[in-house]
């Protein structure tokens, strides 16, 4: 069967961040650019980011690049590649200037530069004390951001495609990516994007968890068309988690809430962080205060009638203070917690956050589908769903969208270089291009006797969280590999019953859910092979020891994880250790 | 509504930017929304084309909503409480 064929010079999945970044460079060359998005570009979720941006600016005191190199990759547990993390820290005050002149509505010191905040795990001189590097437009960063790219594409003429979602990748027997195969979800047609250059910025898949920070849209659909298109993923069994979600809903309560001193409490009313970090307390780092808990709620200190969750207190403080300073708090508790926190304390868990793992790319945006470091011709990625690898084991507050900006960039950048040196025609597509793509479409219309798509998510979710989650132990692991694969014959009988073809919602999330579940078996196979702890991905059975510091093994685990779909097969390549034009950061044990 | 706009309505509100606005907006659709007058249905609808950053402020009242109209709607989001289970 054929479908219609569009041709552009390039394609771009996802007009979050790194997909309006990509776009700009491509359009303001002249390219024929199509982007493609699930939702409005400035609905896509990097609206959601408050934090900040960071960039050794040095405005409100003495920065530089390489300081925030050395924070990064230790921060990353020194599992980022270290040419990756040069190129991003190095391109990060250009791109935030840029971003400025674009319209981005900054917040500035009284002589008028971009004013600066400190933020979690960014220094000044290689560690020593904390530097004031993180960007922000009031609590709206994400927000202004995007819509400052989205103008400057306006005015650039890059063309989109709102509403469409993208199904596969179009890739040819050579291996080289084609385009990819989409749906409009206005019309239920199915479309062919016939290009040159294809670049996914298609964001994170955190909603593989059951209890997760990240917005519905969060599904990972780049990651499952890599994957079925025989692209491997890396690193995927480091995820972080933000220690203050509400429990259940998900649904984050900023750090600042204990930064104006709300206290962490168990079942039994104790400050449990002063055993777990005395001097830092509630303050500790994300991961130390997610791991204290887990482990509260392990050992049996857990509240509430099933002891699985811990409270966050700000009982204490004025209310008058709460209204002023945590705006939003008060409402937030009310609606996803039943609990006014003037009057009593907000349940909490760790909750899934951010995806550090990805499509593996280089710092130029080039997917790297081997170890060989050749590129995949015609396939870019860049933003939460590609792995540079600049976050390693752990991402610092703010580098996220500051990665968005610079390998959004440089994909643009790639692109244009690499299309120069491109035959003038689009390589035919193959004829059975369409095939895959329309078998799949073809199944979910004729199922009967099925599995449902909320319950087969839900199961999925479930074995996530309960078996993959921040403290991770080998039989629940094992475990947990047999229920994905389980869950993954449901998720291949999915049955939907509206079968209409215009806006039909039930069909577009089974074909979301074909991408979850193919981040889930990776996350879940990555975390059982990998038997040492680093970074987000701590193991019981690899505990701090004098021969292994935090429980890491840099002797047998220093090295990036590739997962291929087929057989669930891993392979292992070596992190990059030689910076563009500094020398290398050494290996450390990483304490704060 | 029908069938077409009601689901694009559906993916329009459990599409956001904000996973708060999610949650809200997609319970509203299922437990209070075929329940509303076909007028309030309208002023529901051009709430949740909103920005998430219009519209979440509202919802959560540390905005108010200047529209009579849509303040009606406004204040039944705002009384919407989502909680889910462990
Ligand atoms: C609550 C929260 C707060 C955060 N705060 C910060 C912060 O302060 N600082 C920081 O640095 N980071 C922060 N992060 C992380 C950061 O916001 C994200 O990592 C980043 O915004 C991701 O951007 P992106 O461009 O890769 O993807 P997104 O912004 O998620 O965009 C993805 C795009 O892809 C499209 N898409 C996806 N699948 C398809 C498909 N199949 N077909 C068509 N289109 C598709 C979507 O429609 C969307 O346009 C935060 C994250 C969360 C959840």
């Amino acid at each position: 069967m054929s479908i219609p064929v569009r041709k552009f010079d390039a394609v771009i999945v996802g007009a979050g961040g790194a997909g309006l970044r990509a776009a700009i460079q491509l359009s303001e060359a002249g390219l024929k650019t199509a982007v493609l998005s699930k939702v409005f570009p400035t609905r896509s979720h990097t609206v959601a980011a408050q934090g900040g941006v960071s960039a050794s600016l040095g405005n409100s005191e003495q920065d530089h690049w390489h300081w925030h190199m050395y924070d990064t990759v230790k921060g990353s547990d020194w599992l980022g590649d270290q040419d990756a993390i040069e190129f991003m820290c190095k391109k990060a005050p250009e791109v935030v200037v840029e971003l400025e002149h674009f319209g981005m509505p900054f917040d500035r010191t009284d002589e008028g530069k971009i004013y600066q905040r400190p933020f979690g795990g960014h220094m000044s001189n290689f560690g020593e004390k904390p530097v004031r590097r993180a960007c922000a437009a009031a609590d709206r960063t994400g927000h202004a951001m995007l819509h400052a790219l989205y103008q400057r594409n306006v005015r650039a003429n890059t063309q989109f495609f709102v509403e469409w979602m993208a199904l596969d990748l179009i890739r040819d027997e050579d291996g080289q990516v084609l385009g990819v195969i989409a749906l409009e979800m206005e019309t239920g047609e199915v479309v062919a994007f016939h290009a040159k250059a294809t670049i996914f910025a298609t964001g994170g898949a955190g909603r593989i968890f059951y209890s997760s920070t990240n917005a519905f849209i969060n599904t990972g659909d780049g990651l499952g068309m890599a994957a079925r298109a025989g692209i491997p993923l890396e690193d995927m069994e480091f995820w972080q988690f933000h220690p203050t979600g509400v429990a259940g809903a998900g649904v984050l309560i900023t750090e600042g809430v204990r930064g104006e001193g709300g206290i962490l409490r168990n079942s039994s009313g104790e400050r449990f962080m002063e055993r777990y970090a005395p001097n830092a307390k509630d303050l500790a780092s994300r991961d130390v205060v997610s791991r204290a808990m887990v482990t509260e709620i392990n050992e049996g200190r857990g509240c509430g009638p099933n002891k699985d969750f811990v409270l966050l207190d700000i009982t204490h403080l004025d209310p008058a203070t709460i209204m002023k300073r945590l705006p939003g708090i008060r409402e937030i508790s009310i609606q996803f917690a039943g609990i006014d926190p003037i009057k009593a304390p907000i349940p909490v868990v760790p909750t899934c956050h951010y995806q550090m793992g990805g499509i593996p790319t280089n710092y130029k945006g080039q997917v790297i589908a081997d170890a060989s470091g050749a590129p995949v011709t015609g396939f870019y990625a860049a933003g939460e769903c590609a792995c540079a690898s600049v976050h390693g084991a752990n991402r610092l507050g703010t580098n996220s969208l500051l990665d968005l900006l610079v390998f959004g960039k440089s994909s643009g950048d790639t692109v244009i270089e690499d299309m120069a040196s491109m035959p003038k025609e689009h390589k035919p597509l193959p004829t059975n291009f369409a095939d895959r793509t329309l078998a799949r479409l073809s199944r979910l219309e004729n199922q009967t006797n099925g599995a449902s798509v909320n319950d087969t998510r839900l199961a999925m979710q479930r074995t996530m969280q309960n078996h993959c989650g921040v403290f991770r132990f080998q039989d629940k692991l094992e475990e947990g590999v047999q229920k994905i694969l389980e869950i993954e014959k449901q998720v291949a009988i999915t049955e939907i019953k509206d079968k209409s073809k215009v806006w039909n919602t039930a069909r577009v999330e089974a074909l979301e859910l074909d991408n979850l579940i193919e981040v889930a078996k990776a996350t879940m196979v990555c975390a059982n092979a990998r038997k040492e702890s680093r970074g987000a991905h701590v193991r019981d059975d690899a505990p701090d020891t004098a021969e292994f510091p935090n429980g890491r093994n840099d002797k047998e685990w220093h090295k990036h994880t590739l997962w291929q779909r087929d057989g669930n097969k891993l392979s292992y390549k070596p992190v990059n250790m030689t910076p563009l034009s500094v020398e290398t950061i050494a290996l450390k044990t990483r304490s704060y | 509504m029908d069938h077409d706009a009601l689901n694009r309505l559906q993916w329009r509100c459990t599409r956001r930017a904000l996973l708060e606005l999610d949650l809200i907006l997609g319970k509203f659709l299922v437990e209070e929304f075929p329940g509303l007058s076909e007028a309030e249905q309208q002023v529901f609808a051009v709430l949740a084309d909103m920005e998430d950053h219009d519209l979440w402020p509202l919802v959560n009242g540390t905005e108010e909503c200047k529209d009579a109209q849509q303040a009606r709607v406004v204040a039944m989001l705002r009384k919407s409480e989502v909680r889910r289970p462990l």
